[in-house]
């Protein structure tokens, strides 16, 4: 018999809230976390929304010198891993081996601290720039730090696939699990990347909603206008069954299956017939070895751009025809994209879906689109037991990862 | 100046300032690493306006060290 990956510990930083209880009264209640940009000052930019972190003192999670040493996308990984490791309730002992590993999702790194230390650069030349630029930049330092913070010596990585980087992650971590090089992996994703450069960037892209903070973020609606930048992170403490159940630990969800795939069509825009995220979930469900018909609830991509909700769309009926839709939602309408993040949060609220019996909303869902014709479970949660659950997750280049998850029984 | 250098080097270190001493060594006794000691003397530079090379920067190990070192060069200045 093949070794089995479980969830043994959860730990969620998000705009909708700095721990897994809020989170989870936020999405189930139908909360959003999106507001003006306040992190910078954005006149003049396309758009000026966000999902940002509110109250987040790095102080309560490192000292103070750790806090100086880090930039905010590590700081939050080092928060939402310690509440992941206290959840699982892992001794120090545990964590300091070989056979631990850590495994984290990042798109873009340190960004805040790069444009900081470029501005540095213009104004007070080469000798001025921090010897700190490099490693709070780079976006390996989430998974880097946690090694050093916990005594992981066992495989150390970090993906960047874009929006899918923390499923490719989770999905890779129970691989390792699987096949024996890992009895325990921490996993998740981490981003914060709400800056002028950022905003800059995706704003010419025509990536971004443009409008007022309560409609920004509106997956699947007709007048969907783009996605809302969020941050954050999530991190989950993957572990190998035996492994968990010998020293008793809190079992959340089984992670069955993992599928990933590549457009192979364009950099930026989804392959408008969805071949690779029809791939990318068709993988996971052969993986997983159930049949379509048994998946109870789909955490959508859904980031409320055009092409992708309509194609997401396209693929989940491809994959699953009329007859056996799951509940489906995106709960990208209340805690906005957390880019490299986004697939890790996003599975957090898929666990917690499962773990408590509601199917999260779609927020600000008002008029339907002839192109997502699907029920969304518009505005409103809906209570119903899942036994399992699918989240997607695509990225810029074409990336598709998908994770199917089970409520654990034994 | 003293007690300016001794804040200073407290902040850059996330120390209290009370763990500062005159003979505090920045590696052994405030656990500063290498690029710790490179962002130490960036900030020494700008607050005192002067600057260090780096072999000078190699020779300042302690808290002392480092405020004789800026004391003369301000002197100097």
């Amino acid at each position: 018999m093949r070794r089995r990956a479980v969830i043994t510990g959860l730990g969620v930083i998000s705009p909708v809230g700095n721990n897994v209880k809020d989170f989870w009264n936020n999405i189930v209640s139908g909360v959003s976390g999106i507001d003006w940009v306040k992190a910078f000052e954005s006149d003049g930019y396309p758009s000026r929304v966000a999902g940002e972190v509110k109250d987040f003192d790095p102080t309560t999670y490192m000292d103070r010198k750790e806090a100086r040493r880090t930039s905010r996308f590590i700081q939050f990984a080092v928060a939402s891993s310690g509440d992941a490791v206290a959840d699982s309730r892992l001794s120090e002992e545990l964590l300091r081996s070989e056979k631990v590993a850590v495994i984290f999702g990042v798109g873009m790194g340190g960004m805040d601290f790069l444009e900081a230390q470029h501005c540095v650069l213009l104004e007070k030349g080469p000798q001025r720039v921090s010897p700190f630029m490099i490693p709070m930049s780079i976006p390996n330092m989430a998974a880097g730090t946690l090694a050093v913070k916990y005594g992981c010596r066992g495989k150390n990585l970090t993906i960047v696939t874009a929006c899918a980087a923390s499923t490719n992650a989770m999905g890779e971590a129970m691989k390792m699990i699987r096949n024996g090089e890992a009895d325990i992996v921490i996993s998740g994703g981490s981003e914060s990347t709400i800056t002028p450069l950022s905003f800059a960037g995706f704003g010419s892209m025509t990536a971004l909603s443009k409008s007022p903070p309560e409609k920004a973020s509106r997956p699947f609606d007709k007048n969907r206008d783009g996605f809302v930048i969020a941050e954050g992170s999530a991190t989950f403490i993957i572990e190998e069954l035996e492994h968990a159940q010998k020293r008793n630990a809190p079992i959340y969800a089984e992670i069955l299956g993992y599928g990933t795939s590549d457009d192979a069509s364009h950099i930026t825009a989804p392959d408008t017939n969805g071949r690779g995220a029809i791939a990318s979930m068709r993988s996971a469900l052969e993986d997983a070895e159930i049949e379509a018909g048994m998946v109870d609830y789909i955490n959508a991509h859904g980031t409320s751009t055009p092409l992708n909700d309509a194609v997401e769309t396209r693929a989940i009926k491809a994959v699953f025809g009329k007859e056996t839709l799951p509940s489906i939602s995106s709960t990208k309408s209340m805690h906005g994209h957390a880019l490299g993040a986004a697939g890790a949060i996003e599975a957090a609220a898929t666990i917690l879906a499962m773990k408590n019996g509601w199917i999260p909303p779609t927020i600000n869902y008002e008029t339907p689109d002839p192109e997502c014709d699907l029920d969304y479970t518009p505005n409103k949660a809906i209570k119903k037991n899942i036994d399992y659950a699918l989240s997607n997750s695509f990225g810029f280049g074409g990336h598709n990862a998908t994770l199917i998850f089970r409520d654990f029984t034994e | 100046m003293e007690e300016k250098v001794k804040a200073i080097i407290a902040e850059q270190l996330g120390l209290q300032l009370e763990e500062i001493k005159i003979d505090s060594r920045f590696v052994e006794d405030l656990g500063a690493d290498s690029l710790d000691l490179v962002d130490l003397v960036m900030k020494l530079e700008d607050e005192f306006e002067v600057s260090i090379d780096d072999e000078q920067a190699s020779n300042l190990r302690t808290v002392k060290d480092a405020l004789d070192f800026i004391e003369k060069l301000s002197r100097a200045v």
